[in-house]
């Protein structure tokens, strides 16, 4: 369904007719959300959840093979000890260590497992299309089936929309098929909750199948309020397209009670359809060795600690 | 398995419920004269949680002439920084009891534990430190360059926030130098029970806080009582207005905080989601047993239907069931009373002709429950419309232009509350000057500060409460 076109007057029009944002609200009810309770069964439940949402990332200038194919083994049996323990949702690297990703993921049984990666001049896309485009295409041709671009802040603080716009409909159209595109929004940099409503939406005519919160190089990233705008923002897009689009919060989102306040949003945002890894990732790497910490405390009675879960 | 939450309910070991209580009078619980009592119930269960002595009048006799001995030969002579100390060890007891407090007070109100804990409990607290600090800056109230205090006040507060009320209540009273009287609700007596054992805890000087139990006879009596100088009265415009003609013609001043039909205006630029949060807390916070409720939506008709279907859409995800829960969004109402009356009053309108929806919940069976319900093509005449329901039902009405909102607001015989949504800040200040109501808020509602006044216009009440405003109205100023 093509709501926008790609000219300016279209896309400020579509973006215009956006109710706005009240930021002391959204806060309150984040706020609120995060007092939910969430004890025994639906602790449980919540944790094996959140463990196949996760894209474990890891998106240092010191990556090594050795360290992405650690990640890669972490990622398929998270819990050597526990078979019941599910696989992460994906593996999330730099485009130059797709390729070793995959081929270990595949050599290993992690064939189910995809591995996004970030692109687009990844964190803060400040390069020509020409250079957007090529990396994108690299990482598709060494196997990447999710791509993690990043949206021009500049160009969106500027007033300049259709630039946004249009970057992410050709890295969208490079995709087609062969990749789910995820777009970042970078809301630590957007800083208001109308920007984020509006890049939300911007990034959803455009062709984002999700929309992510942060690169996890910014501060603050996945704040509850921020996640809420943009559960609401899908959740509104779902009611007027019938297409549900995913999210995925990223940054700061370190430990098994973030994680569930996390899903808390989302059942209570925009609904249970969306308490899926097709429907809702995390961005996380410390966040799996505590959710697999909480998880053995709930099984064996008693809290393990860190030396009892593998470092990577 | 989807995401259903499991039970998660406060545990009631802090709490420590006697199976009987006095009277609070002079320092030490006593009993009353005659052998009557009357139970207290939970109103999510119906089981009683405990026996409660009932004050006659000559019981409410002995607690003024307690507080006169106490006002004339301790609290009026204490240096007024010696006052504020008693206040600051209160507010600090309660915090340091609020969960037992919060506890407490969801088992005998009925309302959520997330409510009591994050809302009531605090609040109160809060409203201590503020008048504390208040005791010995009484010359820049407001009131005068020589504010004293009344003497004995007689309090009378209601059920739907009963330690709330008692801080907005007592604070104020005992940092201008008052001593109190004071008769909690008949079917929420235990947190003001609770609320006198921390008076003896902070050591506060006997006779200077006294709790009499009863019913509207025993606040008839304390209304009544030739030795009260003042009184302060939280309830039903009905009573108030009983109180209003008892005291003519006495000399005893009064403050009446009274009902409300409260209007949460929506115009068509406002924030939506938020505004929908507005509108579930302005009318389902506390079971919509508040006073300044949100409990007429006016809707600009060009947005109805989309605000509509969002308001459904997140009313049907409020919890409803134990209020001990941590999860629950409503809890029970008080009691089988004002469930009758919740029930008559909507039920004309069905016959009226409006439009009834709940969300499909499963109610509790023990225990007294309101589903949250809201009435669409309500009209400025029908009842739902006009009279306060104290319940989780909003009516539902329309509006074409501002001024018609403003027009429609003001056409009550109340004027506690108003709610304005709208992204316009021009609008805001607009509207506030038209709206003939105590509080307004923009874009929230049953937002509430010790600092910020409250109080009515018309059938409200009289004077405010909270903040400089609440504080003059239990002192006497100017003339020496």
């Amino acid at each position: 369904m093509q709501l926008v076109e790609g000219t300016d007057s279209s896309i400020r029009r579509f973006l215009k007719q956006l109710p706005g944002v009240d930021q002391v609200g959204a806060e309150s009810r984040a706020a609120m959300l995060g007092t939910r309770s969430i004890k025994t069964a639906s602790k449980k439940w919540a944790i094996d959840c959140a463990i196949s949402m996760i894209d474990l990332t890891t998106l240092e200038g010191s990556d090594t093979d050795g360290k992405v194919k650690a990640l890669c083994t972490k990622a398929v049996h998270p819990d050597p000890t526990d078979p019941t323990v599910p696989s992460v949702g994906a593996i999330c690297v730099y485009n130059d260590k797709v390729a070793t990703a995959r081929k270990h993921l595949d050599a290993i049984g992690g064939q189910s497992i995809p591995v996004a990666a970030v692109s687009t001049a990844f964190p803060s896309g400040r390069a020509s299309l020409e250079v957007k485009k090529q990396d994108t295409l690299d990482a598709l041709n060494s196997g990447a089936t999710e791509i993690d671009m990043v949206i021009d802040r500049g160009a969106f603080l500027s007033g300049d929309l259709v630039k946004v716009f249009t970057e992410i409909v050709y890295i969208k159209e490079l995709c087609g098929d062969r990749a789910h595109l995820k777009v970042i929004l970078e809301t630590g940099e957007l800083v208001t909750l109308d920007n984020v409503r509006k890049a939300s939406h911007l990034a959803m005519a455009a062709g984002a199948d999700f929309i992510k919160t942060s690169t996890g190089k910014i501060s603050p990233a996945a704040t509850a309020p921020v996640v809420l705008v943009m559960l609401e923002a899908v959740r509104d897009w779902y009611e007027m397209t019938g297409i549900r689009i995913g999210v995925k919060p990223a940054g700061g989102i370190r430990t098994t009670k973030d994680a569930i306040k996390q899903l808390v949003l989302v059942r209570e945002t925009a609904g249970e359809e969306w308490l899926t890894p097709k429907l809702f990732r995390i961005g996380a790497s410390a966040l799996l060795n505590d959710l697999l910490m909480q998880r053995m405390k709930l099984r064996n009675g008693n809290y393990a600690g860190p030396n009892y879960v593998t470092l990577d | 398995m989807t995401f259903e939450y499991s039970p998660a309910p406060e545990s009631t070991a802090i709490v420590d419920i006697s199976a009987q209580y006095g009277l609070f009078i002079n320092g030490k619980f006593v009993a009353a004269k005659g052998s009557k009592t009357f139970n207290t119930i939970n109103p999510a269960t119906e089981k009683v949680l405990s026996k409660i002595a009932y004050a006659q009048a000559s019981d409410v006799d002995k607690a003024v002439v307690a507080a006169r001995s106490a006002y004339t030969k301790v609290w009026s002579k204490m240096a007024p920084q010696e006052r504020g100390k008693y206040l600051f060890r209160i507010a600090r007891i309660m915090q340091e009891r609020a969960r037992e407090f919060a506890v407490l007070e969801t088992m005998d109100n009925g309302k959520p534990i997330r409510e009591t804990r994050d809302i009531d409990v605090p609040l109160a607290a809060a409203h201590f430190f503020y008048h504390a600090g208040w005791a010995d800056k009484l010359k820049y109230a407001g009131a005068g360059d020589n504010p004293r205090p009344h003497g004995v006040v007689g309090q009378i507060i209601p059920w739907n926030f009963p330690l709330l009320m008692l801080a907005w209540k007592v604070a104020p009273a005992l940092a201008t130098g008052n001593t109190v009287v004071l008769k909690p609700a008949e079917t929420t007596p235990l947190t003001a029970l609770l609320f006198a054992e921390v008076c003896q805890q902070a050591g506060l000087p006997t006779g200077v806080v006294n709790i009499v139990t009863g019913d509207g006879a025993t606040g008839s009596a304390l209304v009544n009582h030739p030795d009260i100088d003042k009184i302060a009265f939280t309830g039903s415009t009905g009573v108030g207005k009983g109180i209003a003609r008892a005291i003519a013609g006495t000399g005893k001043s009064a403050t009446l905080e009274l009902g409300g039909k409260g209007a949460n205006i929506v115009f068509d630029d406002s924030p939506i989601d938020q505004t929908v949060e507005g509108i579930v807390s302005g009318i389902f916070f506390n079971q919509g047993h508040v006073c300044c409720a949100g409990s007429r939506l006016l809707v600009q008709e060009n947005v109805h239907d989309e605000l509509i279907e969002k308001l459904k859409r997140r009313i049907s995800q409020i919890r409803v069931g134990d209020p001990l829960d941590k999860n629950t969004d409503l809890g029970a109402i008080n009691s089988a009373a004002q469930l009758a009356r919740i029930k008559e009053i909507s039920s004309s309108g069905d016959a009226e002709g409006a439009h009834r929806w709940s969300p499909e919940c499963t109610l509790p069976e023990k225990g007294f429950w309101y589903p949250p319900t809201i009435f669409t093509g309500v009209t400025q005449a029908n009842r739902i419309a006009q009279e306060e329901i104290f319940g989780p039902v909003l009516s539902v009405l329309t509006f074409r232009t501002p001024q018609e909102a403003i027009d429609k607001a003001n056409n009550t015989p109340y004027g506690l509350s108003a709610g304005v949504w709208t992204e316009k800040g021009s609008r805001i200040l607009w509207a506030a000057k038209q709206l003939k109501a105590g509080v307004i808020w923009a874009n929230t509602f049953n937002k509430f500060d010790p600092a910020s006044p409250f109080g009515g216009y018309k059938e409200s009440g009289w004077g405010r409460e909270g903040g400089r405003h609440g504080l003059a109205a239990y002192l006497k100023g100017g003339e020496k």
